[in-house]
């Protein structure tokens, strides 16, 4: 118990990096022929085709909010409601997440709103009692 | 290539029937259509089953075990909502390719209730309301939203689809509900993902529908063409890469590639469209396909369900049938029903819901991942 109490969070995605000594922050992979910026790993361009053209790149921890919806029915055991919200980054990269810190209502929530992307705890511990890092976004005024 | 004919078709009416069995549906759909043409299945030279959930347990076999083992090949297709489609598809192009005459093509699935999608990250939490919803309805609020994002689309336009997909089941004995419900109720119903309230969602239910499809020497042959209708075109599209897609599924893309397809194919526009069953999924899947389709230009998709131009007796009904929200989609089934809906207006046959004087009609599924098929149907005589 006290061992994973005390244990580094793991990333709740591959792309969510921790590393030793900094900040977390979101990795993405573009393409060096057309630019086009990916969540996660690939070798090949799904927008162009090319090969072996991926370098990493660090995400923007900010961006607008480009839709959302707010969801009052999930499966049992999720707390609603919620808003689920798709997010452009600056500088490339589209990432679908939770909106926090605010009223889920659809009248309070603004199309193209500046929000923030922030790291905290999941809430959910997998079968070993590990704990979890996730990204959410919050609004950023 | 030859012309290829729907030569017989039929659906059971859709509900829930958890004592039967998946090869039980999809086998009595198949003798309907075989019935519908006077045929038999020793007249078929193939089957092209569709069927999602239990693909990997080879349900065309099976039908054939209760309706007649005559040795004939079977294609097993599975293609998320698009499996029904798919699988009609895949007997057109035996047929264009000259390959068979005759073949059968058959749709069934059998669903539990409640919420789909919302699968987990693949890390050892799942994230569905950690990360976002990636259940259907919720997907598809995204995709409503985006509409109104860029169109100013309202929840009330919306719930109007439901409103009238509903009253249009009323005229179809075969939808799995006959029942009116007014946009009060439609609006004030449980809340899943805004804005798709729980009567603006489908419906799961089980299901089976089946076509027989004929060449034109065959159907010539075989004395049956008078009840026949021409497939004019057959499109098929997967997502081609856009912007978020592989956030939000870009439904738009992918259908409007499979009508462009679709009706150049055809040499028609959509103009020249009589009546339309397309993918209402959830109500605000409708509204985005009524542009996809090119029934309206872009943004006019609201305006078009306001002024009833797809209701029964407008200038374009939509889903006479009831669709999917009221007729029930059952997944793989849908693809084949949505071509028995627009061959029974075609033949003059749908009674009180009948498209007058209707002579082409299209169908449309899209599934998730993506895929898109696109149908137009032709009255022959």
């Amino acid at each position: 118990m006290p061992e994973a109490e005390s244990a580094k969070p793991l990333p709740v995605v591959s792309f969510l990096k921790i590393p030793e000594d900094g900040e977390p922050y979101l990795e993405g992979y573009k393409c060096g022929a057309c630019g086009e910026v990916f969540l996660g790993e690939r070798l090949v361009c799904a927008a162009c085709g090319a090969r072996n053209k991926m370098a990493t790149v660090r995400l923007a921890d900010k961006g607008t909010l480009y839709n959302f919806t707010v969801v009052h029915r999930n499966f049992p055991g999720v707390p609603v409601p919620f808003i689920s919200a798709i997010v452009d980054l600056e500088g490339g990269g589209t990432l679908k997440g939770n909106l926090v810190d605010m009223v889920p209502s659809p009248e309070a929530i603004k199309f193209d709103m500046p929000v923030n992307v922030v790291f905290r705890d999941a809430g959910r511990k997998d079968k070993d009692g590990n704990s979890y890092l996730a990204y959410f976004f919050t609004p950023a005024s | 290539m030859t012309e290829v004919y729907v030569v017989g078709t039929d659906m059971i009416k859709f509900g829930r029937f958890p004592d039967r069995t998946v090869p039980q549906l999809g086998a009595e759909a198949a003798l309907m259509a075989l019935d519908d043409a006077g045929l038999t299945i020793h007249d078929m030279q193939a089957l092209y089953c569709g069927n999602l959930y239990e693909a990997s347990n080879m349900p065309g076999q099976r039908v054939l075990r209760e309706i007649g083992q005559t040795g004939i090949p079977v294609v097993n297709c599975a293609n998320a909502c698009a499996t029904g489609a798919t699988a009609f598809r895949e007997g057109f192009a035996a047929i264009k390719a000259g390959m068979y005459d005759v073949v059968l093509c058959v749709g069934v699935e059998q669903m539990g209730k409640g919420l789909l999608g919302g699968g987990g990250g693949g890390s050892g939490i799942p994230t569905e309301g950690l990360l976002g919803s990636g259940t259907m309805p919720s997907v598809f609020a995204h995709v409503g939203m985006e509409h109104t994002r860029n169109h100013g689309t309202t929840f009330e336009q919306f719930a109007k689809v439901s409103v009238k997909n509903h009253h249009h089941s009323t005229l179809n004995p075969k939808a799995m509900y006959q029942i009116e419900t007014p946009l009060q109720e439609v609006m004030g119903a449980e809340m899943i993902s805004y804005p798709n309230t729980k009567l603006m969602c489908s419906v799961n239910v089980d299901g089976s529908a089946a076509a027989v499809l004929a060449s034109e020497s065959a159907a010539k042959r075989l004395g049956l063409m008078g009840r026949a209708v021409r497939v004019r075109a057959s499109a098929m599209t997967s997502d081609p890469y856009t912007p978020r897609n592989l956030v939000m599924p870009d439904f738009n893309a992918v259908t409007r590639l499979a009508a462009k397809q679709a009706y150049e194919q055809a040499g028609i526009g959509p103009e020249d469209v009589n009546l339309v069953e397309l993918h209402d999924c959830f109500a605000t899947a409708e509204i985005v396909h009524y542009e996809n389709l090119g029934l309206c230009a872009d943004g006019e998709g609201g305006r078009m369900i306001d002024e009833g131009e797809t209701a029964l007796g407008g200038r374009v009904p939509v889903n006479v049938s009831g669709g999917l929200l009221s007729k029930g989609h059952p997944l793989g089934a849908t693809g084949i029903a949505n071509i028995y809906e627009v061959t029974t207006h075609l033949r003059g046959e749908a009674g009180k819901r009948q498209v007058e004087g209707a002579r082409i009609g299209l169908t449309h599924v899209v599934g998730m991942g993506s895929a898109c098929a696109i149908h137009v149907l032709e009255k022959v005589n």
